[in-house]
């Protein structure tokens, strides 16, 4: 272990060139009135390099379901590849829009199956017409469990007690945007492999709406 | 071959000149020589009720089941050659177990009778098999779409009804759903009207004896199909003993 850490640093350009590309990342899915708030942010690293500093890990499944992807950006864009044409192929024989517990199904079934090959974590977040907005979580060994807030990525761990101590049940759409803008700053200042600018999603009966709040519009909090 | 139109029913795999097979239509007349089922749909539920011929008394009371379990959520009625229908049952109850392993929810009864449909028809087009004996009738109960019912023929073809009769006295049933005011109907009054139909269509004469059938799935059985509990069901079979009997009686106070 020590030899490959010291290596890595008296010849950086080994690592960069080997590591894969992974969304050391921080993600977050929440409840509130009437549909669920997604977030991320936007760093994806290749070892030590920034590979990409804007990249969009809120990623569209069907019109009313979205996943946001950690671990591996390889492997979890090929899931949610897959799981898209399945979900796409379910819409035609069903005649109406998919459920969000039918595409948890699907990313449980793939990461289960494959979980001695795949990095992946994913949370599943949408809105149906049966139980409205909700939240899938995916970890890597392929569970699932649904939950009204959740959070991943190498970010969420240093945010678990701030999450505990602020989520509220059926928030407002303002108020859950503005607990997850402050969840992903936050764990972005302390994760090193975390950071650039926060994505969001507001997925609603209406259908999706993003924004992008950049790196000088985030929250100030303590920073020394 | 002595005239046009014959000749051309051995195979399902072969139209007659006049554009008919008819492997599939002696398969209905199949159907028609079973005993009556019915099938209800109220605004709360579906009711199932079977007329179930019993052709010989050293059967033990309740064998030869005609109404199936599919899932925890669907039920189904059978008319026809039974151990045709039991195939129909075991494939009904794949695809749905199969669904609710890929997409982790039950079955939407509508895609469930596509599949189910598609797999009899299917036995409609070759000559190396024949096509199903049997009519089968599909309901389920759920909080999102309310109540549902599919009848599906030897031929492949389904559609959802309001209330549904196949088998020997399907005209006479039928006749008597007609009567009813099937939205307004929960599958309490609904179990009573099942029951008092299939005696009133029962023919004493050719058949003697027989065993009332009667399930449900309703939002009082939260969605579950069951059989109708034993005291409801001998109930409703009392009264349509008595209906009956009070038909007869009026019938001679006639004469």
């Amino acid at each position: 272990m020590a030899a490959s850490v010291v290596n890595a640093y008296s010849d950086p350009s080994t690592s960069w060139m080997n590591a894969p590309h992974s969304t050391g990342t921080s993600i977050m899915a929440c409840e509130f009135d009437g549909g669920v708030v997604i977030g991320a942010d936007s760093r994806t690293t290749t070892g030590v390099y920034i590979a990409n500093r804007v990249t969009d890990k809120l990623t569209r499944i069907t019109e009313h379901i979205y996943c946001c992807r950690s671990g591996s950006a390889a492997d979890t864009q090929a899931i949610a590849d897959i799981v898209t044409y399945h979900l796409n192929f379910h819409k035609m024989e069903l005649g109406e829009a998919p459920l969000v517990e039918s595409a948890a199904a699907i990313f449980r079934e793939l990461c289960y199956n494959y979980r001695d090959s795949l990095m992946a974590g994913i949370l599943v977040a949408g809105w149906d017409k049966h139980k409205g907005g909700q939240i899938y979580s995916v970890p890597i060994g392929g569970m699932v469990q649904r939950q009204q807030v959740s959070i991943g990525g190498s970010g969420s761990s240093y945010v678990y007690g701030y999450v505990d101590a602020n989520f509220k049940p059926k928030m407002s759409k303002a108020e859950a945007m503005k607990f997850v803008t402050n969840t992903l700053t936050l764990a972005m200042l302390r994760d090193g492999s975390s950071g650039g600018v926060v994505r969001l999603g507001v997925i609603t009966e209406a259908g999706v709406e993003r924004s992008v709040i950049l790196g000088d519009q985030l929250p100030k909090f303590y920073e020394d | 071959m002595s005239s046009i139109g014959t000749g051309y029913d051995l195979s399902a795999s072969q139209f007659s000149p006049d554009g008919r097979v008819f492997q599939v239509e002696y398969a209905a007349k199949a159907v028609e020589n079973s005993g009556t089922v019915i099938g209800l749909r109220g605004k709360d539920g579906v009711v199932f009720a079977v007329e179930k011929l019993v052709t010989s008394k050293l059967y033990e009371p309740g064998a030869n089941k005609r109404i199936f379990h599919i899932d925890e959520h669907v039920g189904m009625a059978v008319s026809g050659l039974i151990s045709d229908a039991r195939q129909i049952v075991e494939t009904a109850r794949s695809e749905a177990s199969s669904y609710r392993s890929q997409y982790g929810v039950s079955v939407p009864l509508k895609y469930l009778n596509e599949r189910v449909s598609m797999y009899m028809h299917a036995y409609t087009l070759y000559s190396a098999v024949r096509p199903y004996g049997c009519s089968v009738v599909m309901g389920s109960w759920s909080e999102n779409d309310g109540p549902q019912m599919y009848m599906l023929d030897p031929s492949g073809v389904s559609f959802s009804y309001f209330g549904c009769a196949v088998g020997k006295a399907k005209q006479a049933a039928k006749t008597e759903i007609e009567k009813l005011k099937l939205a307004d109907l929960t599958v309490k009054d609904l179990i009573k009207e099942a029951s008092r139909i299939i005696y009133l269509v029962h023919d004493e004469l050719k058949d003697k004896q027989f065993e009332l059938e009667l399930s449900w799935v309703s939002k009082a059985t939260k969605g579950r199909h069951e059989l109708v509990p034993r005291e409801l069901a001998a109930e409703a079979e009392n009264l349509a003993k008595q209906a009956l009997a009070d038909i007869e009686d009026s019938d001679d106070a006639d004469m």
